[in-house]
């Protein structure tokens, strides 16, 4: 069976990566896709990738991944110049798409950490809050985890390439959890999984190896954080430890923020329940 | 799987020794033999080597959102209800690929995938299994278009039931008609006897492959007194079993209560996590994905379980049409227990309890209607008896 099909552009698209507040973690993942870093350079001209090469064309690009959060009134700035070079523009992980880690100082007082810190705070210019590009301009894919999946990485490149929508489905981890056979860690174990209200994409990696899902690709779509609390505490666990586990990774995404600062008030009033 | 020519054969007895022949013939015949064992604190259905890999003196305790391992006092080799697997993952795999394509100068070549050449062989199907199998073959066999896929792995699949000896916490086979007792379309059907000194397994045949494989097997007649004995059993199970779900009147009752306050409340606590639709043995949805490689040279289309709890699934021009949890628990519900029938000429469910104990939060499909019946509202009407209203 053959079909005719159109002859690809001949000019290749260009490719940009920018990086804001972060470990480098997920530009590495594209690094580290070795078997298929030939390809993407066969596929793309890679204009700007500061991890991987010396050389710096200025102007547009086509397809810009920018990792890392916005924490400093540099990088705040420079965000807006990074949008405007940028035909499409995917956010990578979970501090681009959620403030990352980082974002834990958006419950605490940072002049306090610094002065904690640093012998001359004053030197410093940062902000407040470390927040996801989304705050600042307008994103066309967000990419989760901390770090990425390369599988998925490849795949929003590819997607982009032949001009179709990426598979990166926003449903629970828990289906991919099924899928893979394994038994889950909460009803056979009573073990905390953040499965039924994270954002698949790992694999369900942690619960293939018996722990609880951590959430690193942040909420699902219509997660239900509370109904999972209540259960979690049910099965023994502290209101303690259940506050810390919605503020890893993705502590300032939306669900897991308003859920732990709801568990946070449950404390404050001394009872240890949140409801 | 036609049942035997002659239908008068006789039951017969297989010994412990008798049942590791049966797996030596059954692989010695080419099929994959697949069973229960015990992987990461569960039962689990997986490639069976031997008798010494089922789970010898293993029972169960199962309670909503609740699954632990136990240790019986016997070294019953079925000794337990059903656990998170179930037969579709071998029937309709949760990951299937169906074709690939290349380009190719100027045209662009399809490949189908590869399909399975080993024949299946399954041990220790259960009553509950057997009629979601059935179920499954009505969804994917019966009517006008057949699923190649599941087919191929169906047409020449060889079924060892089991019926059981001891009821799981969330069973509720016997008020669905399905169980305990293994009935319907199988090979073999054993019934498990243990007891003061004495194992062995009481054998039914019913097919003309089981027969034949019997044949080989060392057993004996059954005596009216070993069949007696299996009777006992089974009905000593099903009187056991704790939860049911109304024999009558489930269809009308939740197409006439569609917007009863009880679905408000399950949503409140149901996390739209999708557990209890990819550990149902007959839910059966998937969904299709493309995928291409970087040179934009390559593309394949798989298929993979999908669930009616996704808001992708109900993803229509400009939104999904079940952008909330109650309308999503809602559909799922209704459709299981009440327009599958309307559907597939069946209730949807067979009653195996999975989903009851397999949600992370224990929310409980026979306690959902119990509530809805207990103070029903009559505020759908039969204008929705499609089972089609949205929120
Ligand atoms: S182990 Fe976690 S991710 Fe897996 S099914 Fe259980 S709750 Fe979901
Ligand atoms: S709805 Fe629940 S009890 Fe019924 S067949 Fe499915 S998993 Fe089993
Ligand atoms: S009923 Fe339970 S298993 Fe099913 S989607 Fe809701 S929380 Fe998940």
């Amino acid at each position: 069976m053959a079909t005719k099909l159109p002859r690809k552009p001949a000019s290749k698209p260009r490719l940009a990566v920018f990086k804001f507040t972060s470990c480098d973690g997920c530009q590495l993942s594209l690094l580290d896709c070795e078997d298929e870093l030939l390809a993407i350079a066969g596929a793309v001209d890679i204009a700007y990738f500061p991890e991987a090469t010396r050389s710096t064309l200025r102007g547009r690009y086509d397809l810009v991944l920018v990792e890392g959060s916005i924490t400093t009134p540099e990088e705040q700035a420079r965000v807006l110049d990074v949008r405007r070079r940028a035909r499409f523009l995917v956010t990578l992980g979970a501090c681009a798409t959620a403030g990352g880690i980082q974002a834990l100082r958006n419950f605490a007082d940072v002049a306090e950490f610094s002065a904690a810190v640093y012998a001359s705070p004053e030197h410093l210019r940062t902000l407040a809050t470390s927040t996801a590009i989304a705050a600042h301009v307008p994103v066309d894919f967000e990419l989760r985890g901390c770090p990425i999946s390369k599988a998925q990485l490849l795949e929003v490149v590819s997607a982009f390439l032949i001009g179709r929508r990426p598979v990166v489905p926003p449903h629970s981890v828990c289906m991919e959890c099924k899928a893979a056979g394994n038994v889950c860690v909460t009803v056979a174990q009573a073990r905390p999984c953040l499965g039924p209200v994270t954002h698949a994409g790992c694999g369900a990696l942690c619960p293939s190896y018996d722990r609880g899902c951590y959430g690193c690709f942040g909420p699902k779509e219509t997660p239900n954080a509370a109904a999972l609390s209540e259960r979690l505490l049910q099965q023994g666990l502290q209101a303690q430890e259940l506050l810390r586990l919605y503020r890893s990774f993705n502590a300032d995404a939306p669900a897991f923020r308003d859920e732990s600062l709801r568990i946070e008030a449950g404390l404050r009033n001394h009872t240890g329940d949140p409801s | 799987m036609n049942p035997p020519a002659d239908a008068d054969v006789s039951p017969a007895v297989l010994t412990v020794d008798g049942f590791q022949c049966l797996i030596d013939e059954l692989q010695r015949r080419g099929y994959r033999v697949i069973g229960p064992t015990v992987a990461d604190g569960a039962i689990v259905y997986d490639d069976l080597a031997s008798v010494d890999a089922l789970p010898r003196g293993v029972g169960d305790a199962q309670d909503a959102g609740r699954y632990r391992l136990t240790r019986r006092d016997d070294e019953a080799l079925f000794g337990y209800a059903v656990g998170p697997h179930s037969w579709k993952r071998f029937l309709n795999p949760p990951r299937l690929k169906l074709w690939s394509s290349r380009r190719e100068g100027d045209g662009v070549r399809v490949e189908p995938a590869p399909e399975p050449r080993q024949p299946l062989a399954f041990i220790g199907v259960r009553g509950c299994e057997l009629r979601a199998i059935a179920i499954q073959d009505r969804v994917f066999l019966g009517g006008r278009y057949v699923d190649r896929p599941y087919d191929v792995r169906r047409r020449g699949a060889f079924i060892v039931a089991v019926s059981c000896g001891t009821a799981g916490g969330t069973c509720f086979c016997t008020s669905m008609g399905s169980g305990p007792r293994a009935q319907g379309d199988f090979d073999l059907a054993l019934t498990e006897i243990v007891d003061a000194g004495e194992h062995h397994f009481v054998v039914e045949v019913g097919s003309d492959a089981g027969r034949e494989i019997m044949a080989q097997l060392p057993s004996r007649d059954a005596t009216s007194a070993d069949c007696r004995q299996a009777e006992r059993i089974v009905a000593a199970t099903a009187a056991s079993m704790g939860r049911s779900l109304p024999a009558e009147g489930v269809r009308e009752l939740l197409l006439d209560n569609l917007d009863h306050p009880r679905w408000d409340q399950v949503a409140e606590r149901c996390l739209s996590c999708a557990n209890c639709t990819m550990v149902c043995p007959t839910c059966f949805c998937s969904s299709v994905e493309d995928s291409s490689d970087l040179a934009s040279e390559e593309t394949a289309r798989e298929r993979r379980w999908d669930s009616c709890f996704t808001t992708d699934f109900a993803y229509l021009h400009g939104g999904s049409v079940r952008a909330t949890t109650r309308a999503r628990y809602r559909q799922w519900m209704t459709h299981k227990l009440a327009t599958w029938i309307d559907q597939f000429g069946s209730s949807g469910c067979v009653g195996c309890g999975r989903c009851i104990t397999w949600c992370p939060v224990g929310i409980d499909i026979t306690e959902e209607v119990r509530a809805i019946a207990a103070a029903p509202a009559r505020t759908g009407g039969s204008d929705h008896a499609d089972g089609h209203a949205q929120d």
